[in-house]
């Protein structure tokens, strides 16, 4: 089963809320500026999840996405 | 006025003969001052030799990940260290996305797999999907399911699937450096029995994987040999993780000439923007294609990257007044 979770955005990034690794590449997300990666995900969907670093499943629709970290959950955009 | 344009007025907008090799080549090194021209050509040629009608098509992956090829530009191979991770796609998920595709007004809905060729498994799924699909909703069904045996393409013959998507990917002579396990001859032989069934022939591939001037070239005739209803173009997207992660994305005037090219060698072919436009051109190269010899797009997301929304695509083939292909006129 599977727990839908808020996507954290990103307003979210560089606040008190800041994701420990970046989604993108899976590195630390307060080692370097991730700023390549967050141009990405524009066109992207996330691949790590931002609080364990797990590669996710990721599920590309037309419209829309779904990823899915076994520890925490789906989210979706 | 370049001499390989008055060409390409007479032979292939007046008698819809498409440029040979070094025809497509003469394109390709044309100085930019003269691409408007080339373009403007392409154009005229798409509105004689197809009409006005833009094809749309949305994808999606039935099964992500996990490819035991070596595409050098995959983040589905299982061989590099792309993040992607394998999934399958459920029967219900499958039906709501063609019905969302649908929504959009587009006529195809391409289901895709990566995989080297479909096994029973996938062929049970793709079974069972394409008759749901063709059970609840008005769309075409075309597949894309790597290298096939007659049997299977008997088989997805039987489904109903009316299109079969097979990219050669680059020409003859670059293909081993970008692909190792199968070869170039192994993707034309699907083609021929896929062409030899009756199903449409979609065949394309990538521009930007290393290939030179010359070998584009050698591409666009090796296509228009081949003679499919329809070459997807795409333009690299670098992928973290796969052999071409680090190359850098086509330079946005190249794109542009390589569609006049593609198009003043192919006047009659479905030529479809695919997967890395927005990167490539972004929203000002997506209307200069459609403008220089463009008329199938494929809307929405792609298989493991995001697409610019469809509704934008939409807005601008109105702006352009080029009507989206009814469903009516591809039966």
């Amino acid at each position: 089963m599977t727990e839908l979770v808020e996507p954290v955005a990103p307003a979210d990034r560089a606040g008190a809320n800041a994701p420990r690794w970046c989604d993108r590449c899976g590195d630390e997300a307060a080692t370097g500026a991730h700023s390549a990666c967050v141009a990405a995900r524009v066109l992207e969907p996330p691949r790590y999840c931002a609080r364990c670093r797990r590669r996710m499943k990721v599920q590309v629709l037309p419209v829309g996405w779904s990823a899915v970290c076994v520890e925490h959950g789906e989210i979706r955009g | 006025m370049p001499e390989i344009l008055d060409q390409a007025r007479a032979q292939v907008l007046g008698d819809g003969v498409g440029l040979d090799e070094a025809g497509v080549l003469a394109v390709l090194n044309l100085p930019d001052e003269h691409l408007p021209a080339a373009l403007q050509l392409a154009h005229e040629v798409r509105m004689r030799w197809c009409g006005p009608e833009v094809e749309v098509e949305g994808i999606v992956s039935l099964k992500t990940g996990g490819c035991p090829e070596d595409c050098h530009f995959c983040s589905q191979s299982g061989l590099f260290t792309s993040p992607v991770r394998s999934v399958w796609l459920d029967i219900p998920s499958l039906v709501e996305a063609a019905k969302q595709t649908a929504k959009t007004g587009a006529t195809e809905f391409c289901i895709v797999a990566a995989v080297r060729g479909p096994d029973a498994r996938l062929m049970k799924q793709m079974r069972e999907g394409v008759a749901a699909i063709r059970a609840e909703v008005d769309i075409q069904v075309a597949a894309s399911l790597g290298m096939l045996t007659q049997e299977q393409v008997d088989e997805l013959v039987e489904m109903g699937v009316h299109r079969y998507n097979h990219n050669l990917e680059t020409c003859r002579s670059y293909f081993p450096n970008v692909v190792t396990t199968h070869s170039w001859e192994e993707r034309w032989e699907t083609l021929r029995m896929v062409r030899e069934s009756g199903m449409e022939v979609c065949c394309g591939g990538i521009l930007g994987l290393g290939e030179t001037v010359e070998q584009r070239a050698e591409f666009a005739a090796q296509l228009a040999e081949l003679d499919p209803h329809e070459v997807p173009l795409n333009f690299l997207n670098p992928r973290p993780g796969t052999p071409l992660g680090d190359r850098p994305v086509v330079e946005g005037k190249d794109a542009l000439r390589a569609i006049a090219a593609f198009r003043l060698a192919m006047p009659r072919t479905i030529l479809r923007y695919a997967g890395g436009r927005e990167i490539t051109l972004g929203d000002l190269g997506t209307r200069e294609g459609l403008l220089g010899g463009i008329n199938a797009v494929i809307v929405g997301n792609y298989l493991t990257t995001l697409g610019r929304p469809a509704t934008d695509d939409l807005k601008l083939l109105d702006d352009l007044k080029m009507p989206v292909k009814a469903l009516s006129a591809t039966l």
